[in-house]
């Protein structure tokens, strides 16, 4: 399929898949400080220097919001909770009824996590979360989300073809397993809790933390198992 | 609107490539890191909700969305919200000079670095009160409105005209629709089951399904 288009496309259309192709990742001369900085980086940097100058925003705010993203709000706090709900079944159920009460009592809450839901993988279920329209993401528990998971391909495809984004992640299903796909289309997030692997009995929470992937909290994929930390050999 | 930011079902976009999860940073590169900045620090100041800004990130031509990066888009986006609510002139954009400093009503509400961890921490709840009762109960069978409005809408074009099943009432939240015409309303909010076979076809799985978050006006009974 992928010849014939190339093989029917005009200029533009290849031209523009490239560009597409381009955009799916970073462009690559940003950090090249031997070279003039891009047009895009003089925008930015001149929209910064004009909101600053006509005293809209504060610089050190944003130093700040951008550290807060980079350095405090990330995936190792979904982990905790997977963890706790994992060894604490009291927790758990209080997870799947009231997601946002459950979550916040670990400390995590606020923005673009106000509204908590979390689906819960079983042997026969497996849920997958996508956001067709933009990029809606649970931050207070996974932080920003992966240049993917914003992406066209991933967007347009989780919905019509789960099995074979599954399989892009490198993970198989079995055909009676049921895909339930949620697309994030309201302002209520969706977090994904994985099964506890087999051979972790007796973990501690911390320990069973380093098994939580963000990619499975997402579901495209399942947590690490012991063997793949090192442990249990 | 019916633009390319509605991706649920097109085809064509190749392969997903992920970047490895523990080697991808954050953001990759300064000026990504500053756009993302920016627009939350402009955020704050209020003269935007959410629903407005996705709805200017989606106001670009089709080719330009697709051909953005993320991080571009969110940079036409906010320039656009700040020339609409006119905190900045186009004329100001366009050579990068202020021709004046801002309204001292807007410069106080200016977010201070030491403000960031309690704002971030408490987010903007959009969940509401309810006015009344919902129309529609877990189990009920719906069909999403064959609809196309020309403003913002979080209604997918993948689901208009389909039957589904409501799996969960979420409760009343603000309607994305008016919210991103400046009017704050509330609307009971549902978790609609759709089938992969109602959605894509009798090819499709029929063990796979799309769980979708659907106000009560993009539904109606079937």
């Amino acid at each position: 399929m992928m010849a014939m288009q190339m093989g029917d496309a005009s200029a533009f259309d290849r031209a523009f898949r490239e560009e597409i192709a381009v955009s799916e990742h970073h462009h690559p001369h940003d950090d090249n400080h031997t070279e003039p900085p891009s047009d895009l980086v003089l925008r930015v940097q001149a929209l910064e220097s004009l909101l600053i100058e006509k005293g809209l925003v504060d610089p050190a705010t944003i130093d700040v919001l951008i550290d807060t993203y980079e350095t405090k709000v990330g995936p190792r706090n979904g982990a905790n909770v997977v963890a706790r709900a994992w060894g604490d079944s009291e927790f758990k159920k209080w997870l799947l009824r009231d997601a946002t009460a459950a979550i916040a009592s670990l400390g995590y809450t606020g923005r673009q996590g106000e509204h908590m839901k979390v689906v819960e993988n079983t042997p026969t279920v497996h849920n997958l979360v996508v956001c067709t329209l933009c990029s809606c993401y649970p931050w207070p528990v996974l932080g920003l989300p992966p240049v993917w998971y914003k992406s066209a391909p991933y967007r347009s495809r989780a919905v019509t073809d789960p099995r074979g984004v599954l399989e892009e992640f490198g993970m198989v299903l079995a055909d009676n397993i049921e895909i339930r796909v949620w697309d994030s289309t309201s302002e209520i997030r969706y977090l994904v809790l994985p099964e506890r692997p087999e051979g972790t009995e007796g973990w501690s929470e911390a320990d069973l933390t380093e098994l939580v992937t963000r990619n499975a909290m997402i579901g495209v994929e399942k947590a690490k198992r012991p063997m793949d930390i090192g442990r249990n050999r | 609107m019916n633009s390319a930011h509605d991706l649920g079902g097109m085809h064509g976009f190749g392969p997903i490539n992920p970047e490895p999860e523990n080697e991808e940073p954050v953001f990759h590169s300064d000026w990504e890191k500053r756009v993302f900045g920016l627009t939350l620090a402009a955020g704050f100041l209020g003269k935007w909700n959410i629903d407005m800004s996705r709805n200017a990130r989606e106001r670009q031509h089709p080719v330009d969305y697709l051909r953005h990066t993320y991080y571009e888009n969110w940079l036409a986006g906010l320039e656009k919200l700040l020339v609409e609510a006119e905190l900045v002139s186009p004329e100001e954009l366009r050579i990068g000079n202020a021709g004046g400093p801002a309204d001292e009503s807007i410069q106080q509400r200016v977010l201070k670095a030491d403000e960031v961890a309690e704002v971030i921490a408490k987010g903007s709840p959009v969940a509401m009160a309810n006015s009344s009762a919902p129309r529609y109960k877990s189990g009920d069978s719906i069909r999403a409105v064959n609809r196309h409005p020309m403003g913002h809408t979080r209604e997918p074009r993948y689901v208009r005209g389909r039957v589904g099943v409501i799996h969960e009432y979420h409760g009343t939240y603000v309607f994305p629709d008016r919210s991103a015409e400046g009017s704050k309303e509330g609307r009971h909010l549902y978790n609609v089951r759709f089938t992969a076979e109602a959605l894509w076809g009798e090819s499709a799985s029929g063990r796979n399904a799309v769980y979708v978050d659907l106000w009560e006006d993009y539904l109606e009974p079937a």
